[in-house]
Order: C-alpha cells, then structure tokens, then sequence
C-alpha cells in the first residue's frame, strides 16, 4: 500500500538512482540529515516547508505517477504538480462534459453532493444530541433546509441552500467543542479565529486526498457539477470533498480539540489572521491520516475498507452513473 | 471498427461486463495488486529462457513469448481457475498467426506455480468458434449495447473490477 509522505521541514528532494533522497537542512540553511523515500511506496507527497528539487525529480515523480500538492506558508493549498494523466477514456469525457452542460443532469448530480453532505453533517449533530449535547435546534433547522433541496431550480439555489445549512451547522459547533473556542461567522482567506484556521486547514487536506483519489480514476477532476469548474482549479475534488468534510475534517476538529491534542496556544494571530503552529499542524496531519487509513466494515463489499478508499469508491459511483449504468448515491455514514 | 485484443477475448470468456468496461478504456488492472503479482512472475519465473524467444506484435494484441523457429507460442499465468479463458486467449494468437501466415503454430500454456503446462493447438472447430466469439466481442463493442449486469460469481472478489461492480450505495 502506497503512503502519502509530507514534508514539512526545508530540505532538498532528489532523484538518486531509481529512488528518493532527502537532505533536510538544519537552522543554519546546511545539508543535514540524509533519508531515503523508497519510491514505490510513495503515492503523492504534501510539501508544506521550503522545498529544493529540480527537474529531473520531477520526471523521475511523473514517470512514477507520483503528484505533488503544494501549501504556501499559510497552509494554503496553492497548487499541484500532477503527472501526465495515465488514464484517458474519451467516452467517460463526453458523458462528464454533458452532465455538466445539461442543466437537469447537472442539478441531479448537484444536489446528490448536497444531501450527502448534508446527511454525514447531521450524522455528527445526533451523534452529540445522543451524549447530552443540546443541538436539537439546529438539527431542526438543517432538516428544513434538507426538505428544500428537491425544489431547487438551479444551481446557486443549490449553493445557497448549502451555504445555509453550514452555517446553521456552525453555529451548534459552538456547542461540541471546549469553551475556549468560538466559530463566530466562517471566515477563510484569512480564517479570523482557531476554529476557522483549523477547518480550513482540514478541508485543504480533504480536498487535496479527493484529487488524488481522482486522479487514479478516469474521471477529469477540472468537469464539476455543483462547483463551477474553474480555469486551473480541480473543482471536482471539490464536490466530492463536500460529502466527505463532516467525516474526515469536522469529526477531526472536535477530536483534536476534546481530547486537548491541540490547545489554544497552538495557533498565532497575525494581522488578522489565524494560523497554526507547526506542531499543531503536524498532529493535524496525523490524525487525518490516521482516520484515512481507518477501516469500516463496507455492508455491499462485506469487507472493510478504509476512509480513503471510500472516496475511491466515491468516484466509482460517479463513473457508473456517468456512464448511465446506475443512478449517483451519495455516500452516507451508515454507522 | 474498433480494434479486438487477445485481452477482449480473454474477457469475452471471463465476463461480459468487464469486456464492455474495458473497452470503454475504464481500466481498474492499475489498481490490482494480482495483476502486479502476475507481471511480477512473468518477469521472474523462466529466468533462463532462451532468447529464441521474441515479443512480436501482431493485430494490436502482444505476444509476449513466441519462438519463430518452432512456431510455439509461450503464455505464463499464475492460476489455472481461469484456464477456459486462458486457452481462448492462446487460441486467438494462434489464429492471428495462422491468419499472418504461419503454418501450424502451437502453443504452450505456463503455469509454473503449479508447475504445469498445457498444449494448445487451433482445430477447425476452433476457428468457426473464433468467429463467432468476434461476432460476439462487436456486438457488445456496438455504441449503443448497455452494459451487461454483474455476474456474481465466486471469483467475481478477486477481479480488480469487483469494488466498480460490487459497491452499491
């Protein structure tokens, strides 16, 4: 099984023989500690720190497959090096292309993402309700918003209605997570607070697992239907994350904070925005990792499967419903 | 037309739907770790076959083991569960030769975990067989055939195609 590797600190990356070198560098900026990167264990790499390469890495890593998603010092997501598609299936492409441009074939897709996303967030809501946290409230007003997505017309209908329920979601975060931490209004580009700079930095994660996961399909992660597909952007990824964010981000956020494993001197504020910590970063990645690799007892497969497989097989149903074998069924948390 | 491999003719005996999906260029092999084991043994497992034997190319299928001389053609598979469609596959190379013009070609079927082996060689009966297949293999190529359904087979679980078929909602 291929891993994800992330780097965090700066260092040199380099292609030595058929594998992987890296040369951290320690404070003064000098070649330190080597390490080697065996290569067919390696399924994409997150470089988080200042990272030197050149270019014959970067063939050696496309020959490999191997993609490269890139985060600025903020924790951004700025971009992607991904390898030359490997698997190209011209008739899939159509079927995409003309999902998207039909406008009731796109709202069918639209609003599956909605409502499994809508389904796994209040998956988490009655969860709490059950241990004594009163989100009751809130719980009634996504219900509502849930009970209009069939009479959305169109698209930014669609995306409104999702804005709300996200929203409402938010506001009985507060009551899910120690008292230090208050959500306030969703914040990004800057995140104002903790709770917002966690999320956005968990999402990124969620984000950037989805593309990878694409990318191993046929599918073409720039052909969206509830985000708008964008010029340089994998909205793909994007529509796919909204059904997996309450799973894989939000249920991170209240572990992380409950448990103390990230406290409130783990973030800086600096000029009105928040961020992270390295170290805080770190256990981030390592918890979402860990719930990556967490396996469930699949009820079709009657096997376990791991979140990150989920996805996978998030994009299988995609497939089939693209190619008019079966209709889309978002993925709901059955447990 | 579209083009027929050895692999549509393999499948063609293993399952329709998997032929329908392949070649609708939707792969699943690169995700197959049996499949990885399969090359791997092909790599490995005669490492002191002569160098008689040729890859040769022949109407888009690839023969990976042939010998000219003695017009025997080598296939190494690691499970002989599938051997019906292994042996169609054989076939198919033989009659690509026979139809390139070479006389009477054979065939030997690997299969070296076992440590067993199979000749095949194409009979008349065969060669109306083979046309029938191709007629069949088309029909299911035809833009607007639907997709065959699952076959819920036992070894359905081992095909890299089974969580595509198999995940439901």
């Amino acid at each position: 099984m291929r891993k994800t590797y992330y780097l965090f600190n700066p260092g040199r990356l380099a292609r030595k023989d058929n594998t992987l070198q890296y040369t951290a560098y320690d404070e003064d900026g000098l070649p330190g500690q080597v390490k080697y990167l065996p290569v067919e264990d390696v399924a994409d790499l997150y470089v988080f720190g200042s990272l030197d390469a050149n270019s014959s890495l970067y063939n050696f890593l496309g020959k490999q497959g191997i993609s490269v998603h890139f985060f600025d010092y903020y924790e951004h997501y700025t971009g992607s090096f991904m390898a030359k598609e490997y698997l190209l299936a011209g008739k899939l492409q159509v079927q995409q292309t003309q999902h998207y441009i039909s406008k009731p074939k796109r709202m069918a897709l639209a609003r599956k993402f909605v409502e499994g996303s809508a389904f796994n967030l209040l998956k988490n809501l009655r969860y709490y309700q059950g241990r004594g946290r009163d989100v009751a409230v809130y719980i009634d007003q996504i219900e509502g918003y849930v009970a209009a997505l069939p009479h959305a017309a169109a698209v930014p209908e669609l995306m409104g209605l999702e804005g709300n329920i996200r929203q409402t979601y938010y506001a009985g975060f507060d009551r899910l997570v120690p008292g230090d931490y208050s959500f306030g209004t969703r914040t990004t580009q800057p995140p104002q607070n903790e709770l917002n700079a966690l999320m956005s930095f968990g999402n990124m994660l969620c984000y950037a697992a989805c593309l990878s996961q694409i990318y191993h399909t046929q599918l073409n992660p720039t052909i969206s239907f509830l985000h708008e597909p964008g010029t340089r952007r994998f909205s793909l990824a994007l529509d796919l994350a909204e059904v997996f964010k309450p799973l894989l981000v939000d249920r991170l956020i209240f572990r992380v904070l409950n448990k103390k494993e990230i406290q409130p001197k783990d973030f800086v504020q600096d000029l009105g925005r928040c961020v992270l910590k390295e170290p805080a970063r770190k256990t981030v990645v390592r918890v979402f990792e860990e719930r990556l690799k967490e396996t469930i007892q699949h009820r079709s497969l009657k096997r376990s499967v791991s979140y990150q497989h989920l996805i996978k097989l998030e994009c299988y149903k995609l497939t089939k419903h693209l190619m008019q074998l079966e209709e889309y069924k978002p993925f709901k948390a059955w447990w | 037309m579209r083009i027929i491999t050895a692999t549509h003719v393999k499948y063609y005996h293993v399952c329709h739907r998997k032929l329908w999906l392949f070649d609708r260029d939707l792969w699943m092999e690169h995700t197959s770790e049996a499949v990885q084991g399969g090359e791997l043994l092909h790599q490995t497992a005669y490492p002191q076959r002569a160098e008689r034997y040729r890859e040769i190319s022949l109407g888009g299928s690839k023969i990976d083991f042939y010998d000219p001389h003695r017009r025997v053609v080598h296939e190494i598979k690691s499970s002989q569960k599938l051997e019906e469609s292994h042996v169609a596959q054989l076939k198919y190379y033989l009659w690509l030769l026979e139809e390139a013009g070479v006389e009477g070609p054979t065939a030997i079927l690997e299969y070296p975990k076992q440590r067993q082996t199979l000749h095949v060689s194409l009979t008349a009966d065969d060669r109306t067989a083979i046309q029938q297949w191709l007629t069949g293999i088309r029909q299911l190529q035809a833009e607007e055939a639907p997709c065959p359904p699952t076959i819920n087979k036992p070894f359905c679980r081992q095909c890299s195609y089974y969580d595509f078929c198999y995940v439901g909602e």
